[in-house]
């Protein structure tokens, strides 16, 4: 079927979700922005309130896992990926950084999610579901590896009954959150032999408090301030073998890590279309508020510029959401969605900067100023085109699998 | 359920559409580009294949299949890759027919869809678009005023397809000149009839294989019963709308020609020692190509399943579906021309013609529907 008919649970949680972003969310956005690195109490809580009763919030993102060869689907589709970007972009309306801030699994827990043994899964993921708010992070970037994580330098080395980390990992998302201000977990990358390179990148998992690991610096940012970034050094820092993401004796290659983006690179783009209708809203208040028209139907030539602008942005809004969505439904399908999953975040990180410049641009005077949160919105846009792989990576995976090369063929 | 695969009825619909595009249409497009004709054969094959008439229901003719916007897109695109003229000329006679289908009188449906369900093509049209800069659906300048009983029209029209060989016209005009969807009314109006003047078959950039003309309504009187839909007269919002997700989906079919040929030439043009596929900028390009055309078929899909069930949004989501593909595919179809370099500019590839059509999108308001 070709449909877009959200179901009755879908928007019964839209509209919860919405009514909290609404509400808590945007009550505390501007106290966010301005006093970067401080926690709000109030939104941490209920939301780790939210959480638990959830079980944790795994409920999400999973790897689509397609039937192999010759074998009969018989599994009814699932609608986890499509309901993950319909609350993801509702949280990101009431505010990207918040919604970054939540204490919840993450990457980190996706990760665990998507790779670990059950025992692993029991003893990093059911911290989720009591006591005090936690948070997960994904360590993947490094000073001299960001686009080119298969070149990270970070070590790990077998050493009796431990792995031996060395090195230093920065833009970790909630990383002081989950090292410093909670009973949380990062998940690693390192290295185990650097002259296999791809072949020897496997995950570790670090738990707060571990001894030789250090939060060094948290970063000032350009928006997202709601959420800590973090650096994080590791000096013989010494973690149980059982900490290896994974069974050891289960060949989980690089690819297959580099999958689990195809979950969540359509999640990213959820987020960004989340904060972009935000300020395509706010346009759309301020022209109706002073009697602007928007005169859907009038032909193009004939619209103002005011009015072209505005439809355009609704336009590519769209355009983002349906790329989205048709990502998430793949995932949730089963269907293979590599290429799929790197357009919507190509072209959303595209649209939504591009849209919320705009939105800063219509609004002249009133959208420079922070007495509304559209000058906000476009610096928390931002960074949807940067973070999980950049605009050019995914264009790049784009063309890759459009030409059907290589990464020797298209560099 | 938000999903995004068609069924198997639509499956099988667009393949049919996508083989008749691979072997009867795109082969010879490039000679019907130059020579301005479409072979009779063509036509007919289509039509023969349902392609109008398979929707006009049963009662009258027609195979009685459900009409849907979607499944109307998923043809379009691919009639579209094969050629743009052609699949227009091919559908062209549905600009008469599913109007009255859906708001004609019982005496008009009647009197006139049976004729679509006969074995020969029948040329039929429809007349809407205008020669000035500001041509505007929402703002007619073909007048019909109240005469009598009847009305009587005067205006002049242009890029009607098929317009100087149809036997039926529908054509479009303001009531009394008053702007606003909700006062165009259609007008069936047959070959012959005093005051429909015919001008001379029109030379446009692109579309050249498609027999378009202008034609001027000097006091044309048309009799009640020959406006569609009678006192009632129709929803033209809606068709409108039905004819921008027909032109979106199209707008994608010509892009996606485009991406795939240019494509190709990227990958076997050696240039520095290597494929020019080989380079960002290329690759860069054929991936923005390839998700505009994407987003562009996406918004046609959103567009046209809100019209077939009835959405209240489904109008203003048309028009932002057309308004998003009229420029993607102007980007794409440039593109294309870019990567070919010199030999894109030359007309023995398809390039060129894909970007002088795909210009004329923005234009092209009411000229398919499906």
């Amino acid at each position: 079927m070709i449909e877009f008919e959200l179901s009755d649970g879908q928007k019964n949680m839209q509209k919860m979700i919405h009514g909290l972003a609404a509400g808590l969310m945007r009550k505390w956005a501007r106290w966010a922005d301005d006093n970067e690195h401080k926690k709000v109490d109030e939104w941490v809580n209920f939301m780790w309130g939210a959480l638990k009763g959830m079980g944790g919030g795994m409920g999400g993102m999973s790897k689509p896992k397609p039937a192999a060869e010759g074998e009969k689907k018989e599994k009814k589709p699932g609608s986890q990926n499509m309901q993950l970007a319909v609350m993801v972009e509702e949280l990101s309306w009431g505010d990207g950084g918040l919604y970054l801030a939540m204490p919840f699994p993450g990457l980190g827990g996706a990760a665990v999610m998507a790779a670990g043994t059950p025992e692993q899964k029991e003893r990093f993921l059911k911290r989720f579901t009591e006591g005090k708010p936690k948070w997960a992070g994904m360590a993947i970037t490094e000073p001299g590896a960001g686009s080119d994580s298969a070149a990270i330098s970070t070590t790990a080395v077998r050493d009796k009954d431990s792995w031996v980390l060395n090195g230093e990992k920065i833009f970790v998302t909630a990383g002081k959150s989950a090292l410093d201000d909670s009973e949380g977990f990062i998940v690693v990358w390192a290295t185990v032999d650097k002259s296999a390179g791809r072949a020897g990148i496997k995950s570790f998992i670090v738990e707060h408090g571990t001894p030789g690991m250090k939060v060094t610096k948290v970063e000032h940012k350009l928006g997202i301030r709601a959420s800590d970034t973090a650096a994080v050094v590791f000096e013989d820092c010494r973690i149980p073998l059982s900490n290896i993401l994974g069974d050891p004796e289960v060949k989980k290659g690089f690819r297959d890590v580099m999958a689990t983006f195809d979950a969540t690179r359509p999640m990213v783009a959820a987020s960004a279309i989340g904060v972009a209708r935000a300020a395509l809203e706010e346009v759309q208040s301020q022209f109706k508020a002073a009697g602007v028209p928007v005169r859907y139907g009038v032909a193009a030539n004939n619209l103002s510029a005011r009015e072209k602008d505005l439809m355009m942005m609704e336009a590519q809004l769209k355009a983002s959401r349906l790329l989205t969505w048709r990502a998430s439904w793949m995932a949730d399908a089963g269907i293979h969605n590599n290429m799929e999953a790197s357009i919507a975040k190509a072209k959303t990180g595209r649209a939504v900067t591009w849209l919320t410049q705009k939105a800063v641009e219509l609004l002249g005077p009133v959208g420079y100023s922070k007495k509304i949160l559209v000058e906000k919105w476009l610096r928390d846009a931002k960074i949807n085109d940067i973070f999980e792989g950049t605009g050019q990576i995914n264009t790049l995976i784009v063309a890759r699998r459009l030409l059907d090369y290589t990464r020797t063929e298209l560099k | 359920m938000v999903a995004f695969m068609p069924s198997d009825d639509q499956k099988m619909i667009q393949d049919m559409a996508r083989d008749f595009a691979v072997n009867e249409i795109r082969p010879k497009a490039h000679d019907c580009d130059e020579n301005d004709a479409i072979p009779e054969s063509v036509l007919q094959a289509g039509w023969d294949l349902g392609m109008v008439n398979a929707v006009i229901p049963a009662p009258y003719g027609g195979s009685g299949m459900e009409r849907s916007a979607v499944t109307g897109a998923l043809m379009c695109e691919e009639l579209a890759w094969g050629d743009l003229s052609i699949a227009k000329a091919l559908l062209a006679p549905a600009l008469f027919a599913y109007p009255v289908m859906e708001f004609g009188t019982e005496k008009q449906k009647q009197k006139y869809l049976p004729r679509f369900c006969e074995q020969k093509f029948l040329r039929a049209t429809g007349a809407v678009v205008e020669p000035a800069f500001d041509f505007d659906l929402s703002a007619l300048k073909t007048r019909a005023e109240k005469k009598g009983a009847g009305y009587v029209l005067n205006g002049h029209k242009c890029l009607v397809p098929l317009g100087l060989s149809s036997e039926l016209y529908m054509v479009w005009a303001a009531l009394d000149g008053k702007p606003g969807y909700e006062n165009v009314a259609g007008f069936i109006v047959e070959k012959g009839a005093a005051g429909l003047k015919l001008l001379e078959r029109e030379k446009n950039m692109g579309l050249k294989a498609l027999e378009t003309a202008e034609l001027k309504l000097e006091n044309l009187e048309v009799p009640a019963e020959n406006r569609l839909g009678g006192d009632q007269g129709c929803d033209f919002g809606r068709i409108a709308s039905f004819s921008r997700v027909a032109l979106a989906a199209m707008a994608a079919g010509v892009g996606r020609a485009s991406m795939e040929y240019a494509r190709q030439y990227a990958k076997d043009r050696v240039a520095f020692g290597e494929p020019i596929a080989h380079r960002q900028a290329i690759a860069f390009m054929l991936a923005e190509m390839a998700w505009e055309i994407d987003a562009s078929r996406l918004m046609a899909w959103e567009a046209a399943w809100e019209l077939d069930v009835k959405k209240p949004e489904a109008f203003k989501e048309a028009f932002l579906a057309k308004l998003y593909a009229d420029q993607a595919v102007v980007f794409v179809t440039d593109c294309g021309v870019q990567i070919l370099g010199g030999h894109g500019y030359i007309r023995e590839h398809p390039v060129e013609l894909w970007l002088r059509n795909g210009r004329g999108f923005a234009t092209f308001e009411g000229t398919v529907i499906v």
